[in-house]
Protein backbone atom coordinates (compact mmCIF):
# COMPACT_ATOMS: atom_id res chain seq x y z
CA UNK A 1 0.00 0.00 0.00
CA UNK A 2 1.68 3.15 -1.15
CA UNK A 3 1.66 6.47 0.62
CA UNK A 4 -0.67 7.92 -1.99
CA UNK A 5 -3.77 6.51 -0.31
CA UNK A 6 -4.31 8.13 3.06
CA UNK A 7 -6.34 6.51 5.82
CA UNK A 8 -9.09 9.11 5.64
CA UNK A 9 -9.32 8.67 1.88
CA UNK A 10 -9.63 4.89 2.39
CA UNK A 11 -12.38 5.52 4.95
CA UNK A 12 -14.30 7.85 2.64
CA UNK A 13 -14.07 5.40 -0.25
CA UNK A 14 -15.34 2.61 2.01
CA UNK A 15 -18.38 4.51 3.32
CA UNK A 16 -19.20 6.22 0.03
CA UNK A 17 -18.80 3.05 -2.02
CA UNK A 18 -20.79 0.97 0.44
CA UNK A 19 -23.66 3.47 0.40
CA UNK A 20 -23.63 3.41 -3.41
CA UNK A 21 -23.73 -0.38 -3.65
CA UNK A 22 -26.35 -0.75 -0.92
CA UNK A 23 -28.66 1.64 -2.77
CA UNK A 24 -28.01 -0.09 -6.10
CA UNK A 25 -28.67 -3.50 -4.55
CA UNK A 26 -31.92 -2.34 -2.98
CA UNK A 27 -33.07 -0.78 -6.26
CA UNK A 28 -32.37 -3.98 -8.18
CA UNK A 29 -34.04 -6.01 -5.41
CA UNK A 30 -37.23 -3.97 -5.74
CA UNK A 31 -37.28 -4.51 -9.48
CA UNK A 32 -36.61 -8.23 -8.99
CA UNK A 33 -39.40 -8.49 -6.42
CA UNK A 34 -41.94 -7.13 -8.90
CA UNK A 35 -40.50 -9.21 -11.74
CA UNK A 36 -41.07 -12.36 -9.64
CA UNK A 37 -44.60 -11.39 -8.64
CA UNK A 38 -45.70 -10.23 -12.09
CA UNK A 39 -43.64 -12.08 -14.65
CA UNK A 40 -41.66 -15.16 -13.66
CA UNK A 41 -44.17 -16.84 -11.36
CA UNK A 42 -47.89 -17.36 -11.75
CA UNK A 43 -49.39 -15.70 -8.68
CA UNK A 44 -52.93 -16.31 -9.95
CA UNK A 45 -52.51 -20.07 -9.52
CA UNK A 46 -50.70 -19.78 -6.17
CA UNK A 47 -53.66 -21.38 -4.40
CA UNK A 48 -54.21 -22.28 -0.78
CA UNK A 49 -53.13 -25.83 -1.50
CA UNK A 50 -49.85 -24.70 -3.09
CA UNK A 51 -49.13 -22.62 0.01
CA UNK A 52 -50.03 -25.55 2.28
CA UNK A 53 -47.85 -27.82 0.14
CA UNK A 54 -44.90 -25.47 0.70
CA UNK A 55 -45.43 -25.92 4.43
CA UNK A 56 -45.51 -29.69 4.05
CA UNK A 57 -42.20 -29.35 2.22
CA UNK A 58 -40.79 -27.23 5.05
CA UNK A 59 -42.21 -29.14 8.01
CA UNK A 60 -40.46 -32.29 6.82
CA UNK A 61 -37.15 -30.52 6.00
CA UNK A 62 -37.13 -32.04 2.51
CA UNK A 63 -34.46 -29.46 1.57
CA UNK A 64 -31.92 -31.20 3.81
CA UNK A 65 -31.70 -34.13 1.38
CA UNK A 66 -33.21 -32.87 -1.88
CA UNK A 67 -32.53 -29.71 -3.82
CA UNK A 68 -35.21 -27.35 -5.13
CA UNK A 69 -34.18 -25.19 -8.09
CA UNK A 70 -30.64 -26.37 -7.37
CA UNK A 71 -30.54 -25.25 -3.74
CA UNK A 72 -30.52 -27.57 -0.76
CA UNK A 73 -28.57 -30.67 0.14
CA UNK A 74 -27.24 -32.63 -2.80
CA UNK A 75 -28.02 -36.02 -1.28
CA UNK A 76 -31.26 -36.72 -3.15
CA UNK A 77 -32.71 -35.73 -6.55
CA UNK A 78 -33.67 -32.22 -7.67
CA UNK A 79 -37.41 -31.70 -7.23
CA UNK A 80 -37.96 -28.32 -8.92
CA UNK A 81 -38.75 -30.24 -12.08
CA UNK A 82 -39.97 -33.52 -10.56
CA UNK A 83 -43.43 -32.80 -11.96
CA UNK A 84 -41.99 -32.59 -15.47
CA UNK A 85 -39.79 -35.66 -14.91
CA UNK A 86 -42.87 -37.68 -13.94
CA UNK A 87 -44.60 -36.54 -17.14
CA UNK A 88 -47.01 -34.22 -15.32
CA UNK A 89 -47.26 -31.79 -18.22
CA UNK A 90 -48.85 -34.37 -20.49
CA UNK A 91 -50.42 -36.75 -17.98
CA UNK A 92 -51.12 -34.89 -14.73
CA UNK A 93 -53.16 -37.69 -13.18
CA UNK A 94 -50.52 -40.32 -13.90
CA UNK A 95 -47.77 -38.12 -12.46
CA UNK A 96 -49.80 -37.45 -9.32
CA UNK A 97 -50.44 -41.16 -8.78
CA UNK A 98 -46.81 -42.01 -9.47
CA UNK A 99 -45.47 -39.45 -6.98
CA UNK A 100 -47.90 -40.55 -4.26
CA UNK A 101 -47.06 -44.21 -4.78
CA UNK A 102 -43.35 -43.42 -4.60
CA UNK A 103 -43.59 -41.50 -1.33
CA UNK A 104 -45.82 -44.15 0.22
CA UNK A 105 -43.37 -46.91 -0.71
CA UNK A 106 -40.49 -45.39 1.27
CA UNK A 107 -38.16 -46.53 2.66
CA UNK A 108 -37.25 -49.03 -0.04
CA UNK A 109 -34.69 -50.76 2.20
CA UNK A 110 -32.73 -51.72 -0.91
CA UNK A 111 -29.16 -52.46 0.27
CA UNK A 112 -26.55 -49.95 -0.91
CA UNK A 113 -29.15 -47.40 -1.97
CA UNK A 114 -29.85 -44.11 -0.20
CA UNK A 115 -33.02 -44.32 1.83
CA UNK A 116 -35.86 -41.82 2.05
CA UNK A 117 -37.73 -41.97 5.36
CA UNK A 118 -41.48 -42.65 5.58
CA UNK A 119 -43.08 -39.31 6.46
CA UNK A 120 -46.63 -40.69 6.82
CA UNK A 121 -48.23 -37.85 4.88
CA UNK A 122 -52.01 -37.79 4.69
CA UNK A 123 -53.85 -37.85 1.35
CA UNK A 124 -54.46 -34.12 1.70
CA UNK A 125 -50.79 -33.40 2.48
CA UNK A 126 -49.65 -35.47 -0.48
CA UNK A 127 -52.01 -33.58 -2.79
CA UNK A 128 -50.87 -30.22 -1.43
CA UNK A 129 -47.21 -31.13 -1.79
CA UNK A 130 -47.73 -32.26 -5.36
CA UNK A 131 -49.63 -29.03 -6.14
CA UNK A 132 -46.58 -27.17 -4.81
CA UNK A 133 -44.27 -29.18 -7.10
CA UNK A 134 -46.57 -28.54 -10.05
CA UNK A 135 -46.61 -24.77 -9.36
CA UNK A 136 -42.83 -24.71 -8.85
CA UNK A 137 -42.23 -26.45 -12.18
CA UNK A 138 -43.86 -23.46 -13.92
CA UNK A 139 -41.49 -20.82 -12.48
CA UNK A 140 -39.50 -19.19 -15.28
CA UNK A 141 -35.97 -20.27 -14.35
CA UNK A 142 -34.16 -18.93 -17.44
CA UNK A 143 -34.11 -22.43 -18.93
CA UNK A 144 -32.53 -24.24 -15.98
CA UNK A 145 -32.04 -27.20 -15.50
CA UNK A 146 -30.43 -28.24 -18.79
CA UNK A 147 -32.47 -31.47 -19.00
CA UNK A 148 -35.17 -33.34 -17.11
CA UNK A 149 -32.59 -35.26 -15.03
CA UNK A 150 -32.58 -32.05 -12.92
CA UNK B 1 -4.69 -9.18 29.09
CA UNK B 2 -5.26 -5.81 30.70
CA UNK B 3 -8.95 -5.78 31.57
CA UNK B 4 -10.78 -8.14 33.89
CA UNK B 5 -13.89 -8.37 31.69
CA UNK B 6 -11.85 -9.81 28.84
CA UNK B 7 -12.26 -13.07 30.79
CA UNK B 8 -15.84 -13.15 29.48
CA UNK B 9 -14.40 -14.51 26.25
CA UNK B 10 -13.33 -17.75 27.96
CA UNK B 11 -16.76 -19.36 28.47
CA UNK B 12 -17.75 -18.25 24.95
CA UNK B 13 -14.71 -19.99 23.48
CA UNK B 14 -15.39 -23.17 25.45
CA UNK B 15 -19.01 -23.21 24.26
CA UNK B 16 -17.87 -22.55 20.71
CA UNK B 17 -15.31 -25.34 20.75
CA UNK B 18 -17.84 -27.81 22.21
CA UNK B 19 -20.23 -27.09 19.37
CA UNK B 20 -17.33 -27.32 16.91
CA UNK B 21 -16.89 -30.90 18.07
CA UNK B 22 -20.62 -31.56 17.67
CA UNK B 23 -20.44 -30.14 14.16
CA UNK B 24 -17.49 -32.29 13.11
CA UNK B 25 -19.02 -35.43 14.63
CA UNK B 26 -22.27 -34.80 12.75
CA UNK B 27 -20.20 -34.24 9.62
CA UNK B 28 -18.44 -37.58 9.99
CA UNK B 29 -21.81 -39.29 10.50
CA UNK B 30 -23.25 -37.62 7.40
CA UNK B 31 -20.14 -38.58 5.45
CA UNK B 32 -20.59 -42.19 6.62
CA UNK B 33 -24.13 -42.25 5.25
CA UNK B 34 -22.81 -41.07 1.87
CA UNK B 35 -20.45 -44.07 1.87
CA UNK B 36 -22.80 -46.60 3.52
CA UNK B 37 -26.30 -45.50 2.45
CA UNK B 38 -28.32 -47.81 4.71
CA UNK B 39 -26.42 -46.72 7.84
CA UNK B 40 -28.78 -45.12 10.42
CA UNK B 41 -31.38 -44.66 7.68
CA UNK B 42 -34.33 -45.34 9.96
CA UNK B 43 -33.06 -44.32 13.40
CA UNK B 44 -31.34 -41.04 12.55
CA UNK B 45 -31.98 -40.06 8.93
CA UNK B 46 -29.57 -37.95 6.89
CA UNK B 47 -31.63 -34.75 6.91
CA UNK B 48 -31.57 -34.53 10.72
CA UNK B 49 -27.80 -35.05 10.88
CA UNK B 50 -27.24 -32.44 8.19
CA UNK B 51 -29.30 -29.87 10.08
CA UNK B 52 -27.17 -30.45 13.17
CA UNK B 53 -23.98 -30.25 11.06
CA UNK B 54 -24.82 -26.90 9.47
CA UNK B 55 -26.60 -25.28 12.42
CA UNK B 56 -23.85 -26.20 14.90
CA UNK B 57 -21.34 -24.62 12.52
CA UNK B 58 -23.21 -21.32 12.32
CA UNK B 59 -23.84 -21.14 16.04
CA UNK B 60 -20.30 -21.94 17.11
CA UNK B 61 -18.85 -19.44 14.65
CA UNK B 62 -21.15 -16.77 16.10
CA UNK B 63 -20.16 -17.75 19.65
CA UNK B 64 -16.55 -17.37 18.54
CA UNK B 65 -17.22 -13.86 17.20
CA UNK B 66 -19.03 -12.87 20.39
CA UNK B 67 -16.16 -14.14 22.51
CA UNK B 68 -13.61 -12.43 20.28
CA UNK B 69 -15.55 -9.17 20.58
CA UNK B 70 -15.57 -9.41 24.38
CA UNK B 71 -11.83 -10.08 24.29
CA UNK B 72 -10.73 -7.39 21.87
CA UNK B 73 -13.14 -4.54 22.60
CA UNK B 74 -11.78 -3.75 26.10
CA UNK B 75 -8.25 -3.51 24.70
CA UNK B 76 -9.37 -1.39 21.78
CA UNK B 77 -11.78 0.83 23.71
CA UNK B 78 -9.48 0.95 26.75
CA UNK B 79 -12.25 0.19 29.20
CA UNK B 80 -14.09 -2.80 30.66
CA UNK B 81 -17.18 -4.33 29.03
CA UNK B 82 -20.31 -2.37 29.92
CA UNK B 83 -22.09 -5.21 31.74
CA UNK B 84 -20.59 -8.62 32.45
CA UNK B 85 -24.00 -9.82 33.68
CA UNK B 86 -25.61 -9.07 30.33
CA UNK B 87 -22.77 -10.95 28.65
CA UNK B 88 -23.42 -14.02 30.83
CA UNK B 89 -27.16 -13.79 30.23
CA UNK B 90 -26.52 -13.57 26.49
CA UNK B 91 -24.30 -16.64 26.59
CA UNK B 92 -26.88 -18.58 28.58
CA UNK B 93 -29.71 -17.72 26.18
CA UNK B 94 -27.61 -18.44 23.10
CA UNK B 95 -26.36 -21.82 24.30
CA UNK B 96 -29.81 -22.77 25.56
CA UNK B 97 -31.26 -21.90 22.14
CA UNK B 98 -28.57 -23.93 20.37
CA UNK B 99 -29.07 -27.01 22.55
CA UNK B 100 -32.85 -26.69 22.24
CA UNK B 101 -32.46 -26.66 18.47
CA UNK B 102 -30.46 -29.88 18.54
CA UNK B 103 -33.01 -31.61 20.79
CA UNK B 104 -35.80 -30.25 18.62
CA UNK B 105 -34.23 -31.58 15.41
CA UNK B 106 -33.62 -34.99 16.99
CA UNK B 107 -37.34 -35.16 17.80
CA UNK B 108 -38.26 -34.10 14.27
CA UNK B 109 -39.52 -30.60 15.09
CA UNK B 110 -38.12 -27.93 12.82
CA UNK B 111 -38.95 -25.35 10.22
CA UNK B 112 -37.86 -26.14 6.72
CA UNK B 113 -35.81 -23.48 5.03
CA UNK B 114 -32.19 -24.51 4.69
CA UNK B 115 -30.01 -23.26 7.61
CA UNK B 116 -33.03 -21.45 9.08
CA UNK B 117 -34.64 -24.62 10.42
CA UNK B 118 -34.83 -23.39 14.03
CA UNK B 119 -38.41 -23.31 15.35
CA UNK B 120 -39.79 -19.77 15.62
CA UNK B 121 -39.33 -19.46 19.39
CA UNK B 122 -35.66 -20.42 19.05
CA UNK B 123 -35.19 -17.80 16.33
CA UNK B 124 -36.70 -15.24 18.72
CA UNK B 125 -34.28 -16.31 21.48
CA UNK B 126 -31.36 -15.94 19.07
CA UNK B 127 -32.47 -12.41 18.23
CA UNK B 128 -32.82 -11.54 21.92
CA UNK B 129 -29.31 -12.83 22.64
CA UNK B 130 -27.97 -10.91 19.65
CA UNK B 131 -29.64 -7.70 20.87
CA UNK B 132 -28.16 -8.14 24.36
CA UNK B 133 -24.76 -8.52 22.73
CA UNK B 134 -25.17 -5.45 20.53
CA UNK B 135 -26.34 -3.36 23.48
CA UNK B 136 -23.43 -4.49 25.62
CA UNK B 137 -20.63 -3.96 23.11
CA UNK B 138 -22.09 -0.79 21.60
CA UNK B 139 -22.26 0.83 25.04
CA UNK B 140 -18.66 -0.15 25.69
CA UNK B 141 -17.43 1.18 22.37
CA UNK B 142 -19.41 4.43 22.60
CA UNK B 143 -17.98 5.26 25.99
CA UNK B 144 -14.40 4.30 25.13
CA UNK B 145 -11.68 5.01 22.61
CA UNK B 146 -12.93 4.73 19.02
CA UNK B 147 -10.82 2.63 16.70
CA UNK B 148 -11.42 1.43 13.16
CA UNK B 149 -11.23 -2.18 14.38
CA UNK B 150 -14.21 -1.77 16.73
CA UNK B 151 -16.18 0.35 14.25
CA UNK B 152 -15.90 -2.25 11.50
CA UNK B 153 -16.56 -5.10 13.93
CA UNK B 154 -19.75 -3.42 15.18
CA UNK B 155 -20.82 -2.62 11.63
CA UNK B 156 -20.48 -6.30 10.78
CA UNK B 157 -22.34 -7.43 13.90
CA UNK B 158 -25.19 -4.94 13.49
CA UNK B 159 -25.45 -5.88 9.82
CA UNK B 160 -25.62 -9.58 10.65
CA UNK B 161 -28.37 -8.99 13.21
CA UNK B 162 -30.47 -6.80 10.91
CA UNK B 163 -30.17 -9.20 7.99
CA UNK B 164 -31.22 -12.13 10.21
CA UNK B 165 -34.63 -10.44 10.45
CA UNK B 166 -35.30 -11.68 6.90
CA UNK B 167 -35.37 -15.16 8.46
CA UNK B 168 -38.81 -14.21 9.79
CA UNK B 169 -40.19 -13.43 6.34
CA UNK B 170 -41.36 -16.54 4.55
CA UNK B 171 -43.67 -15.75 1.62
CA UNK B 172 -45.73 -18.51 -0.04
CA UNK B 173 -44.21 -17.60 -3.39
CA UNK B 174 -41.16 -19.87 -3.57
CA UNK B 175 -39.15 -17.55 -5.83
CA UNK B 176 -39.67 -14.61 -3.46
CA UNK B 177 -38.82 -16.84 -0.50
CA UNK B 178 -35.53 -17.81 -2.15
CA UNK B 179 -34.68 -14.24 -3.11
CA UNK B 180 -34.94 -12.96 0.46
CA UNK B 181 -33.45 -16.14 1.96
CA UNK B 182 -30.19 -15.18 0.25
CA UNK B 183 -30.30 -11.83 2.05
CA UNK B 184 -29.50 -13.79 5.18
CA UNK B 185 -27.29 -16.49 3.73
CA UNK B 186 -25.20 -14.73 1.09
CA UNK B 187 -25.02 -11.26 2.58
CA UNK B 188 -23.90 -12.84 5.85
CA UNK B 189 -21.03 -14.97 4.60
CA UNK B 190 -19.98 -12.88 1.60
CA UNK B 191 -20.79 -9.51 3.14
CA UNK B 192 -21.04 -8.59 6.78
CA UNK B 193 -19.14 -11.62 8.09
CA UNK B 194 -16.16 -10.47 6.03
CA UNK B 195 -16.26 -7.25 8.07
CA UNK B 196 -16.09 -9.29 11.27
CA UNK B 197 -13.31 -11.42 9.78
CA UNK B 198 -11.21 -8.46 8.63
CA UNK B 199 -11.53 -6.63 11.94
CA UNK B 200 -10.56 -9.72 13.96
CA UNK B 201 -7.55 -10.24 11.66
CA UNK B 202 -6.65 -6.56 12.03
CA UNK B 203 -6.62 -6.92 15.81
CA UNK B 204 -4.43 -10.03 15.63
CA UNK B 205 -2.03 -8.25 13.25
CA UNK B 206 -1.81 -5.17 15.46
CA UNK B 207 -1.04 -7.32 18.49
CA UNK B 208 1.30 -9.83 16.94
CA UNK B 209 3.26 -7.87 14.35
CA UNK B 210 3.53 -4.58 16.19
CA UNK B 211 3.13 -2.73 12.87
CA UNK B 212 1.75 0.80 13.22
CA UNK B 213 -2.02 0.77 13.79
CA UNK B 214 -2.49 3.53 11.18
CA UNK B 215 -1.09 1.28 8.45
CA UNK B 216 -3.13 -1.75 9.47
CA UNK B 217 -6.34 0.23 9.75
CA UNK B 218 -5.88 1.78 6.33
CA UNK B 219 -5.64 -1.72 4.89
CA UNK B 220 -8.69 -2.71 6.91
CA UNK B 221 -10.78 -0.06 5.13
CA UNK B 222 -9.51 -1.24 1.77
CA UNK B 223 -10.30 -4.91 2.52
CA UNK B 224 -13.83 -4.33 3.84
CA UNK B 225 -14.49 -1.88 1.01
CA UNK B 226 -13.57 -4.53 -1.54
CA UNK B 227 -15.70 -7.05 0.37
CA UNK B 228 -18.88 -4.99 0.27
CA UNK B 229 -18.42 -3.46 -3.18
CA UNK B 230 -18.09 -6.95 -4.67
CA UNK B 231 -20.19 -8.96 -2.23
CA UNK B 232 -23.49 -7.07 -2.32
CA UNK B 233 -24.06 -7.33 -6.06
CA UNK B 234 -22.23 -10.67 -5.96
CA UNK B 235 -25.51 -11.95 -4.52
CA UNK B 236 -26.41 -12.03 -8.21
CA UNK B 237 -24.65 -15.37 -8.64
CA UNK B 238 -27.47 -16.92 -6.61
CA UNK B 239 -30.12 -15.19 -8.71
CA UNK B 240 -29.48 -17.06 -11.96
CA UNK B 241 -32.08 -19.83 -11.95
CA UNK B 242 -34.64 -19.21 -9.21
CA UNK B 243 -37.17 -17.09 -11.07
CA UNK B 244 -35.18 -13.84 -10.98
CA UNK B 245 -34.52 -11.62 -14.04
CA UNK B 246 -31.90 -12.56 -16.65
CA UNK B 247 -29.77 -9.46 -16.03
CA UNK B 248 -28.50 -11.09 -12.83
CA UNK B 249 -26.46 -13.44 -15.01
CA UNK B 250 -24.37 -10.48 -16.14
CA UNK B 251 -24.20 -8.77 -12.76
CA UNK B 252 -23.54 -12.00 -10.88
CA UNK B 253 -20.79 -13.14 -13.24
CA UNK B 254 -19.00 -9.77 -13.16
CA UNK B 255 -19.14 -9.27 -9.40
CA UNK B 256 -18.21 -12.89 -8.68
CA UNK B 257 -14.83 -12.19 -10.29
CA UNK B 258 -14.47 -9.12 -8.09
CA UNK B 259 -15.37 -11.16 -4.99
CA UNK B 260 -11.93 -12.79 -5.17
CA UNK B 261 -10.31 -9.41 -4.53
CA UNK B 262 -11.05 -8.92 -0.83
CA UNK B 263 -9.64 -12.38 -0.09
CA UNK B 264 -6.56 -11.73 -2.18
CA UNK B 265 -6.13 -8.39 -0.43
CA UNK B 266 -6.34 -10.17 2.94
CA UNK B 267 -3.52 -12.53 1.93
CA UNK B 268 -1.32 -9.61 0.84
CA UNK B 269 -2.22 -7.64 3.95
CA UNK B 270 -1.40 -10.38 6.47
CA UNK B 271 1.83 -11.51 4.82
CA UNK B 272 2.98 -7.94 4.18
CA UNK B 273 2.40 -6.93 7.79
CA UNK B 274 4.19 -9.99 9.18
CA UNK B 275 7.07 -9.47 6.76
CA UNK B 276 7.29 -5.82 7.66
CA UNK B 277 7.28 -6.37 11.40
CA UNK B 278 10.39 -8.50 11.56
CA UNK B 279 9.35 -9.31 15.10
CA UNK B 280 8.98 -12.83 16.43
CA UNK B 281 5.83 -13.12 18.44
CA UNK B 282 6.14 -15.95 20.97
CA UNK B 283 2.74 -17.41 20.03
CA UNK B 284 3.87 -19.01 16.79
CA UNK B 285 0.78 -21.20 16.53
CA UNK B 286 -1.49 -18.15 16.52
CA UNK B 287 0.70 -16.62 13.82
CA UNK B 288 0.41 -19.78 11.72
CA UNK B 289 -3.38 -19.77 11.94
CA UNK B 290 -3.56 -16.04 11.21
CA UNK B 291 -1.57 -16.50 8.02
CA UNK B 292 -3.28 -19.76 7.05
CA UNK B 293 -6.74 -18.29 7.40
CA UNK B 294 -6.57 -15.73 4.56
CA UNK B 295 -4.73 -18.20 2.32
CA UNK B 296 -7.33 -20.94 2.70
CA UNK B 297 -10.13 -18.37 2.48
CA UNK B 298 -8.63 -17.15 -0.78
CA UNK B 299 -8.65 -20.68 -2.20
CA UNK B 300 -11.91 -21.91 -0.68
CA UNK B 301 -14.09 -18.83 -0.93
CA UNK B 302 -12.22 -17.03 -3.72
CA UNK B 303 -10.97 -19.59 -6.22
CA UNK B 304 -13.46 -22.40 -5.54
CA UNK B 305 -16.24 -19.84 -5.63
CA UNK B 306 -15.08 -18.36 -8.91
CA UNK B 307 -14.78 -21.87 -10.35
CA UNK B 308 -18.54 -22.21 -10.69
CA UNK B 309 -19.99 -18.73 -10.40
CA UNK B 310 -19.89 -17.66 -14.07
CA UNK B 311 -23.47 -18.08 -15.19
CA UNK B 312 -22.69 -20.25 -18.28
CA UNK B 313 -20.67 -22.60 -16.04
CA UNK B 314 -23.17 -22.49 -13.21
CA UNK B 315 -25.93 -23.46 -15.65
CA UNK B 316 -24.31 -26.92 -15.65
CA UNK B 317 -22.72 -27.10 -12.20
CA UNK B 318 -25.53 -25.57 -10.10
CA UNK B 319 -26.62 -27.82 -7.24
CA UNK B 320 -23.98 -30.52 -7.64
CA UNK B 321 -21.16 -31.74 -5.39
CA UNK B 322 -19.08 -28.82 -6.72
CA UNK B 323 -21.14 -26.55 -4.50
CA UNK B 324 -20.49 -28.86 -1.56
CA UNK B 325 -16.74 -28.75 -2.27
CA UNK B 326 -16.74 -24.95 -2.32
CA UNK B 327 -18.89 -24.71 0.80
CA UNK B 328 -16.58 -26.87 2.87
CA UNK B 329 -13.30 -25.16 2.07
CA UNK B 330 -14.80 -21.67 2.11
CA UNK B 331 -16.28 -22.04 5.58
CA UNK B 332 -13.19 -23.75 6.90
CA UNK B 333 -10.72 -21.28 5.40
CA UNK B 334 -12.55 -18.09 6.12
CA UNK B 335 -14.46 -18.54 9.33
CA UNK B 336 -13.35 -21.72 11.09
CA UNK B 337 -9.67 -20.87 10.78
CA UNK B 338 -10.37 -17.28 11.78
CA UNK B 339 -11.92 -18.41 15.04
CA UNK B 340 -9.26 -21.05 15.68
CA UNK B 341 -6.62 -18.36 15.09
CA UNK B 342 -8.26 -16.05 17.57
CA UNK B 343 -8.71 -18.79 20.18
CA UNK B 344 -5.07 -19.80 19.77
CA UNK B 345 -4.03 -16.22 20.36
CA UNK B 346 -6.37 -15.47 23.27
CA UNK B 347 -6.68 -18.73 25.23
CA UNK B 348 -3.16 -18.71 26.72
CA UNK B 349 -3.87 -15.23 28.08
CA UNK B 350 -7.33 -16.19 29.32
CA UNK B 351 -5.89 -19.24 31.07
CA UNK B 352 -2.97 -17.20 32.28
CA UNK B 353 -0.27 -19.47 30.92
CA UNK B 354 2.51 -19.03 28.40
CA UNK B 355 1.74 -20.10 24.84
CA UNK B 356 1.58 -23.81 25.42
CA UNK B 357 1.31 -27.01 23.44
CA UNK B 358 2.30 -25.02 20.38
CA UNK B 359 3.72 -28.00 18.57
CA UNK B 360 0.49 -29.95 19.00
CA UNK B 361 -1.56 -26.93 17.99
CA UNK B 362 0.48 -26.50 14.82
CA UNK B 363 0.13 -30.21 14.07
CA UNK B 364 -3.62 -29.82 14.32
CA UNK B 365 -3.39 -26.91 11.86
CA UNK B 366 -1.69 -29.04 9.23
CA UNK B 367 -3.86 -32.12 9.83
CA UNK B 368 -7.14 -30.23 9.62
CA UNK B 369 -6.06 -28.08 6.71
CA UNK B 370 -4.72 -31.02 4.71
CA UNK B 371 -7.84 -33.08 5.45
CA UNK B 372 -10.12 -30.25 4.37
CA UNK B 373 -8.10 -29.70 1.20
CA UNK B 374 -8.33 -33.41 0.37
CA UNK B 375 -12.07 -33.44 1.08
CA UNK B 376 -12.50 -30.46 -1.22
CA UNK B 377 -10.56 -32.16 -4.01
CA UNK B 378 -12.56 -35.40 -3.79
CA UNK B 379 -15.86 -33.51 -3.80
CA UNK B 380 -14.68 -31.38 -6.72
CA UNK B 381 -13.86 -34.46 -8.78
CA UNK B 382 -17.17 -36.05 -7.78
CA UNK B 383 -18.92 -32.83 -8.78
CA UNK B 384 -17.26 -32.58 -12.17
CA UNK B 385 -18.21 -36.17 -12.96
CA UNK B 386 -21.74 -35.60 -11.71
CA UNK B 387 -22.08 -32.41 -13.76
CA UNK B 388 -21.09 -34.23 -16.92
CA UNK B 389 -23.25 -37.31 -16.38
CA UNK B 390 -26.30 -35.45 -15.12
CA UNK B 391 -26.32 -32.15 -16.96
CA UNK B 392 -24.66 -33.09 -20.23
CA UNK B 393 -25.46 -36.79 -20.69
CA UNK B 394 -28.78 -36.60 -18.81
CA UNK B 395 -28.36 -39.71 -16.65
CA UNK B 396 -30.61 -40.06 -13.58
CA UNK B 397 -29.43 -38.66 -10.24
CA UNK B 398 -29.49 -41.90 -8.22
CA UNK B 399 -27.71 -43.88 -10.92
CA UNK B 400 -24.91 -41.31 -11.00
CA UNK B 401 -24.53 -41.31 -7.23
CA UNK B 402 -23.80 -45.05 -7.35
CA UNK B 403 -20.86 -44.21 -9.62
CA UNK B 404 -19.42 -41.73 -7.15
CA UNK B 405 -18.94 -44.18 -4.27
CA UNK B 406 -15.15 -44.11 -4.37
CA UNK B 407 -15.11 -40.33 -3.96
CA UNK B 408 -17.49 -40.53 -1.03
CA UNK B 409 -15.27 -43.10 0.69
CA UNK B 410 -12.27 -40.81 0.24
CA UNK B 411 -14.32 -37.90 1.59
CA UNK B 412 -15.23 -39.97 4.64
CA UNK B 413 -11.54 -40.74 5.17
CA UNK B 414 -10.74 -37.03 4.97
CA UNK B 415 -13.52 -36.33 7.45
CA UNK B 416 -12.17 -38.89 9.92
CA UNK B 417 -8.70 -37.36 9.67
CA UNK B 418 -10.23 -33.92 10.19
CA UNK B 419 -11.90 -35.21 13.36
CA UNK B 420 -8.50 -36.36 14.65
CA UNK B 421 -7.08 -32.91 13.88
CA UNK B 422 -9.97 -31.24 15.69
CA UNK B 423 -9.43 -33.42 18.78
CA UNK B 424 -5.73 -32.57 18.77
CA UNK B 425 -6.62 -28.88 18.58
CA UNK B 426 -9.06 -29.19 21.49
CA UNK B 427 -6.42 -30.92 23.58
CA UNK B 428 -3.78 -28.36 22.68
CA UNK B 429 -6.11 -25.44 23.41
CA UNK B 430 -7.94 -26.63 26.51
CA UNK B 431 -5.97 -29.59 27.84
CA UNK B 432 -3.38 -29.54 30.61
CA UNK B 433 -0.80 -26.83 30.08
CA UNK B 434 2.00 -28.40 32.02
CA UNK B 435 4.80 -28.61 29.54
CA UNK B 436 6.16 -25.77 27.54
CA UNK B 437 8.09 -26.65 24.41
CA UNK B 438 9.64 -23.87 22.43
CA UNK B 439 8.96 -24.42 18.75
CA UNK B 440 12.21 -22.82 17.69
CA UNK B 441 14.25 -24.72 20.28
CA UNK B 442 16.94 -22.08 20.15
CA UNK B 443 16.89 -21.02 23.74
CA UNK B 444 20.04 -19.13 24.52
CA UNK B 445 21.38 -18.27 27.92
CA UNK B 446 20.57 -14.76 28.92
CA UNK B 447 23.45 -12.38 28.59
CA UNK B 448 23.68 -9.73 31.20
Amino acid sequence: MSERLTKSAARNIFYGGTAFFVILFIALSIHTHFYIVNTSTDESTLTESVARGKHVWERNACINCHSLLGEGAYFAPELGNVWVRYGGRDHPEGARMGLKAWMRAQPTRVPGRRQMPQFNLSEQELDDLIDFFEWTSRINTQGWPPNTAG
Amino acid sequence: MKYATQKLAYPYFIAALSLFLVQVLAGVLAGSIYAIPNFLSESLPFHIIRMIHTNALLVWLLLGYFGAAYFLIPEESERDIHSPRVAWLQLFIFVFAALSAVVSYLSGIHEGREFLEQPLWIKVLLVIAFLLFLYNVSMTVLKGRKTVVTTILLLGMWGAALLFLFAFYNPSNLALDKMYWWYVVHVWVEGVWELIMASMLAFLLIKMTGVDREVIEKWLYVVVGLALFSGLLGTGHHYYWIGTPGYWQWIGSLFSVLEVMPFFAMVLWCFHMVYRSGRNHPNKAAMLWSLGCPVMAFFGAGIWGLLHSFSPVNFYSHGTQITAAHGHMAFYGAYVMLNLAFFTYALPQLRNVQPYNQILNMWSFWVMTAAMAFMTFTLTFAGVLQTHLQRVVGMGFMEIQQQLGLFYWMRLLAGAVFLVGALVYLYAALGPASKQVSPSATLQPAIK
